[in-house]
Order: structure tokens, then sequence, then C-alpha cells
């Protein structure tokens, strides 16, 4: 595959997506070239291989694989997604630090050294990013002799601060004043204005990385889709996909369509609160409760058709659990809703204090977005033109031609603006799937594989790119899974997007993004 | 004008609240003594604190719907409060990880006696997908005394007011 000119030897793995090993040394070229092109990195994880059965002759990366730890990268580039691995030494594994590339690489890297013992030589920032104080530095949770039974130790972590007259310290969190997930946000601040946000998260590190090791492949669908609930389909769909690409089974078309059809339901529920909290964050608690009503409305829907209001569990490897048997009703709401929600934005379009808030509230211009990797809702609002379902539809995506929308202001309104835009797409888009879906079966029963595979999954949830690596065993459980939120990216913007504003504007910008903490706290 | 919108809006919509499902002392774990003494003053003027001790905020979502109008919860005399100090029930959801176990003990000090806890969810009642590991403690009693369990991946909006209902509802 050519990347911007330089010849790489990636193989084909699925519709749209690359797989290749390099040595850890051309890492930085391979991101330069990526970077050269105008493409992103998504994720970046270790892997433990040192006791891995040896690939099959003449299979992937047959010869020599086993002997150490591996660095693996996915990176957005003009032809797909490209997943690229490099082999480490077993006693002093180490890689380039990719952060001088694309900064966002710097929270993955420190959250990969904690877990695996693996370091990025040169990284400017060492600190640690999920280790706090459950387990002790030298432990390495991830690496096959982990010894659970661990030693706590006092957690201390080293904030920057900010010297001088004047400025103070806003501590908050971990536990929050309303109903949030758990993170730290430490606020320098002069009277009202921020001078720096720095955000220590990992309060929700549950271990599901670890978690996944010797789970069969049903049962991690079920994890999968709780690494973050919020975007349960968008997970047990990158996982199933990664599942699928890795044993080679066909998934029935009806199945694929069904998956789409619960990724668009949770990405209309999941807009619809957030627009509703974003009324009610100025104030505006008619805008809350009109869009809960709204979703409400839509989860009791998804609960009697499909038997949860949240679509869990509804996608499984080899299909979906559930069928549409009757369309009508959600047909009937789809159109409601468009309608209620183009009522509302006529509301929020003329309502002087919700615009006077929003417009020009936590701006991050499209220059920085790019250089920092902004992805998802909030990349589109500030000019970043990704969205998988456009540039590299799967089935049925490819069939229904979906509309992206973006906005280059960058600030809370436009966040608003793409949601507002991409629910009736959504919603478009339900309604296409219910009248097109294609009649068949709706599940394959899974084969499980006798030697080691790998695949990958790549879901635009509605926050943004969800992405499941997976690799199976020779004795068909999972040996190594790593999911990556979206969020991994968009944390870091946030700190900037905050400065120079007021502290009482920090809850609404903060939902502008609704970022996940326990996606990236893993 | 958006005031006029909003007046026409409010008006077609009209209420769709519905009524509070009763108390299910099912859900109940554990029975402290005064609380049906206690409960005589309370009447249904409940303050509850949300502690998000490690979950994959599934269980957060069915939390803000009990907030919104269909379930009204504000309308029946219960409020979310923004401190641990101001509160009756701490509505936990776990599984509690490591990195805030520390958080959530203090979380539990802080709140004043009378108290109740609720935990919400399957891994806040047995530690659920996530379990015991070396960043998990498992379920919420493991961690604090736990008053209320509500089950459920997550619990519906009507189970869940149910439980924190049979946590103020004494032996009735």
């Amino acid at each position: 595959m050519k990347i911007a000119g330089h010849e790489w030897d990636l193989a084909s793995l699925g519709n749209h997506v690359w797989r290749g090993r390099i040595a850890a040394a051309e890492l930085l070229a391979f991101a330069q070239s990526v970077k050269d092109e105008g493409g992103q990195l998504v994720a970046l994880w270790g892997s433990d291989d040192r006791q891995l059965f040896p690939l099959s002759p003449g299979g992937r990366g047959a010869g020599g694989e086993g002997a150490g730890f591996a660095i693996h990268a996915a990176f957005i580039t003009a032809a797909g997604l490209a997943w690229v691995s490099a082999e480490l030494l077993a006693d002093t594994p180490a890689y380039p630090d990719l952060a001088v590339i694309f900064p966002q690489a710097d929270r993955m890297q420190r959250a990969t050294h904690d877990l695996l013992g693996i370091q990025a030589e040169g990284a400017v920032d060492g600190r640690k990013w999920l280790r706090h104080g459950a387990w002790p530095e030298g432990s390495f949770p991830l690496r096959k002799d982990f010894d659970a039974e661990v030693v706590r130790e006092l957690d201390a972590y080293p904030f920057i601060r900010v010297e001088g007259d004047g400025p103070h310290e806003i501590p908050v969190g971990p536990i929050h004043a309303g109903t949030i997930e758990p993170g730290h946000f430490r606020f320098s601040i002069i009277g009202d204005r921020v001078l720096k946000l720095e955000q220590r998260l990992g309060y929700t590190h549950k271990g599901i990385e670890k978690r996944f090791e010797g789970m069969d492949l049903a049962t991690g669908a079920k994890l999968a889709g709780r690494v973050s609930g919020d975007s349960h389909s968008a997970y047990a769909w990158a996982y199933c996909m990664a599942v699928e690409t890795a044993t080679g089974y066909e998934v029935p078309e009806r199945a694929l369509w069904l998956r789409a059809l619960f990724l668009e339901i949770e990405r209309v529920a999941n807009h619809l609160g957030d627009l509703g909290y974003l009324g009610n964050d100025v104030a505006l608690s008619f805008g809350f409760m009109q869009f809960w009503r709204l979703k409400e409305e839509l989860l009791r829907l998804s609960g009697r058709l499909f038997g949860h209001r949240y679509l869990f569990d509804r996608i499984i490897p080899g299909g979906a659990a559930v069928d549409l048997t009757d369309g009508s009703e959600l047909l009937a709401l789809a159109g409601r809703l468009e309608a209620e929600v183009r009522e509302l934005k006529a509301i929020y379009d003329e309502h002087p204090t919700l615009q006077d808030r929003m417009a020009n509230t936590g701006i991050v211009a499209p220059a920085l977005a790019a250089r920092l990797g902004l992805t998802g809702l909030a990349g589109r609002a500030s000019a970043q033109a990704w969205d998988a379902r456009v540039q590299f539809p799967q089935t049925p995506y490819d069939r229904l031609d979906v509309g992206m929308s973006t906005h280059r202001r960058g600030d809370v309104l436009a966040r608003a603006e793409v949601r507002f835009a991409e629910v009736v797409e959504s919603l478009r888009l339900i309604r296409a799937i219910v009248q097109g879906i294609p009649a068949g079966a709706i599940a394959v029963p899974v084969r499980v594989p006798d030697k080691v595979t790998e695949g990958i999954g790549w879901v635009e949830g509605w926050r943004g790119e969800i992405l499941v690596a997976v690799r199976i065993g020779a004795d068909g459980k999972l040996d190594r899974v790593h999911p990556h939120d979206p969020s991994w990216q968009n944390w870091p913007l946030l700190e900037v997007g905050i400065l120079g504003n007021i502290v009482p504007d920090f809850p609404l910008i903060n939902k502008s993004f609704n970022l996940s903490y326990s996606g990236q706290d893993l | 004008m958006a005031t006029h919108l909003i007046l026409q809006k409010i008006f077609k919509t009209g209420i769709v609240s519905e009524p509070m499902p009763e108390a299910d002392p099912s859900l109940r774990t554990r029975m402290q003594e005064l609380q049906a003494d206690l409960l005589k003053v309370f009447g249904r003027a409940l303050a509850i604190r949300h502690v998000d001790a490690g979950s994959c905020n599934g269980c957060e979502l069915e939390i803000h719907a009990i907030n919104g109008p269909q379930y009204n919860i504000e309308g029946m005399g219960i409020k979310f409060a923004a401190s641990p100090r101001h509160v009756d029930v701490l509505l936990v959801t776990g599984p509690v990880s490591r990195n805030l176990e520390t958080a959530l003990k203090r979380t539990y000090d802080a709140t004043p006696e009378p108290k109740w806890v609720v935990a919400m969810g399957d891994c806040g009642c047995n530690g659920g997908i996530f379990g015991e590991s070396y960043a998990s403690c498992g379920k919420i009693s493991n961690v604090i005394p736990v008053d209320v369990e509500v089950p459920g991946c997550p619990p519906d909006p009507v189970t869940l007011l149910k439980g924190i209902l049979a946590a103020v509802s004494g032996g009735r």
C-alpha cells in the first residue's frame, strides 16, 4: 500500500482495513508518511507476545513472532485504516516516541507503559496515566506473568503548577457534583478566567483488557459492549467485526442491517440526551424536559421491539440476537421525532440566552483540531471531515449514502449544530434501513478457530470512531483485546478548549464534548 | 420569538408525568434501626447523591432518565444534590474500581447519619461482568454498607425508583 509516495508492505485485512508488520525503528517514518498525507493516529496499544503460540506456517506474521512484546498502532489513511505492529525485545521493550508527530499518542503511550512496561523512548511526559495506587510501579497487569496479588501504594501525581502572583487552583473531583463519571480536573485560574486545565483520569480503570484474557468469544461481546455503556452497540459491533475478520465467517446481510439500525438508534438517543443537557446547562430546563421526553419515547420503543432500552447484547458474534418483525412503529416514531426536533431547533436558534452562552464558547479552531487529532462529532464541528460511515462505509452504509455534517467554528454551538444535523440524518437512516432491510437469517453459528488469528473492527459510534482489535488464541479463547474510545484523542482538546473561558462555562463546554471516562480508563 | 414558541410547545406537550411506582421491599438487603420512626419525619422529602464508583456509564443513563418528565422524581420530592453532606441516600453504581475505593469511603463518611446506600446495577450488586480483579473491588458492599440492591444491566427506571423508595420506606 502506498502512503504519501512511500510503498509500505501492508496487506488487505477486510474492507478498507490494511495490516502490516514493520520494524520498531520504522514506526516514526510510517507515522510521518501518514501525517504527510493528512491522516491521523487513531489508537496505540501493546501486547505481551512472549508466550504466544507460533502462527501456522504461511500464516500472517509467521516466523519469529512470540519472542517478546509488540507495539500496535492504527492510523486513518486515505485508503482506510492501517494497522501496523512492531516486535519489541522481551527484556527491554521500547519504541520511538510517536507524540512528536501525533500529540494524541502521549496518553496512550503512558497507559501502555503502565499496563505493559513498554517504553516510548524520548517521550517528554513520563508520568503515569492509568496507574494510580492500585498496583505498584514495576508491576504490569497486562503481562501474562502478572501476579494479581499486588500491594497498594499511595497515589501521588505531579500536576503542572501555574506559578506567580494571582493564580490559584480549583481541584474538582474525582467525584463530581452531578450524575457524571468520575475524574479529576485541576483548574488554574485568575479571577473567573481559566489559565490552565489539567485532567487526571483513570479513576474508573477496572481492568477490562485483562478481563478479556481467556474469555470465550460470546462473553467477549458482552464485555466489549460495556467498555462505555452509552456506546454499547458501537463497541459490540466493532468487537464482532474484529472476531469475524479473525475467524473468516460471513455474517448474514440482514444482521448487518440490524446492527446499523441499532447503531443509529444509539446515536439518536445519545444526541437527544445531549441536546437536552446543553439546554439545561444554559438554564433552559424546557430544553432538557423536551429532549428527554423524546429520548424516553425512543428508549421505550427500543425496549418493546428489541427487548432492551439500550439494545444491550443485541449484537452477537455471528449476527444479531433479535430480529425486527414489524417496523411500522419505528417508522412512525422516527417521522414524529424529526418533526419535533426541527421545532425544538427553531426554539434553540431563536433563544438569545442560549445563543449567547453557546456561541464563541469553548472554541477549538480547525488548525489546532487537525494538529492534535480531534475526532468524531467534536472533530466535525471543528472542520475535521471524517466519518467512517461516509469515507469507508461497511455494509449497509455503502448502500445508504450517509451525509456528513461539519462546521468550522469549533465552539459549543457548532457541536450542538452537528448533533442536530446528525439526529435528522440518523432518523432518515433508520427509516431507510427499516424499508430496505433484506430478508434472511439474522445469525450464523460461530466457528472457533484452532490456530492464532487476529482481526480489527472499526465503527463510527455517536462520539467518534470506536476501534476494537482482537487476537484469538489457538484454544479458541480471547488472547488479547484492545478497545479504543475516541475520548482518548478528544480529552486533551477539552483542556485546550476551556482556555480563556470562565469557570462557570466549563460544565457547558464539557457537556458539548460529552466524553467517556470509562471508555478511556478501561 | 422564542418565548412564544416555548409556550406553544409546552401547552401542546401537556403533562406527561406518570404515577410513581410503589416501593419494592424485596430489594432491601439490610434493615437499619430507627428507620420506621425517622421516615415518619422524612415523608418523601429525600435528597440523593449519585456516586459513580467505576461503572461503564450504562446505569448513569437510567439515572438521567428518572430526572426526565415521564418519571419526574423532583415532582415527588426526591432530588439529586451536589454534596454528600446534603443527602439522605447515596445511589452508587459500580463495580468499585480500586482507584475509587478511597473516594467512595470518604463520600460515605461525609454523608450525615442517618443514611442509606442503594447499590445500582448488576455490577454494584455482585461485581457483574467486571468481577473482582487487580483493578476492581467488585460489588459496592465490599467497600461500604449497602441497604438496597437494585439488579439489572442497567435496571430500568421503574425498578430503580422502587429500589430508592424501598430504602426509605421502613418495614412497610
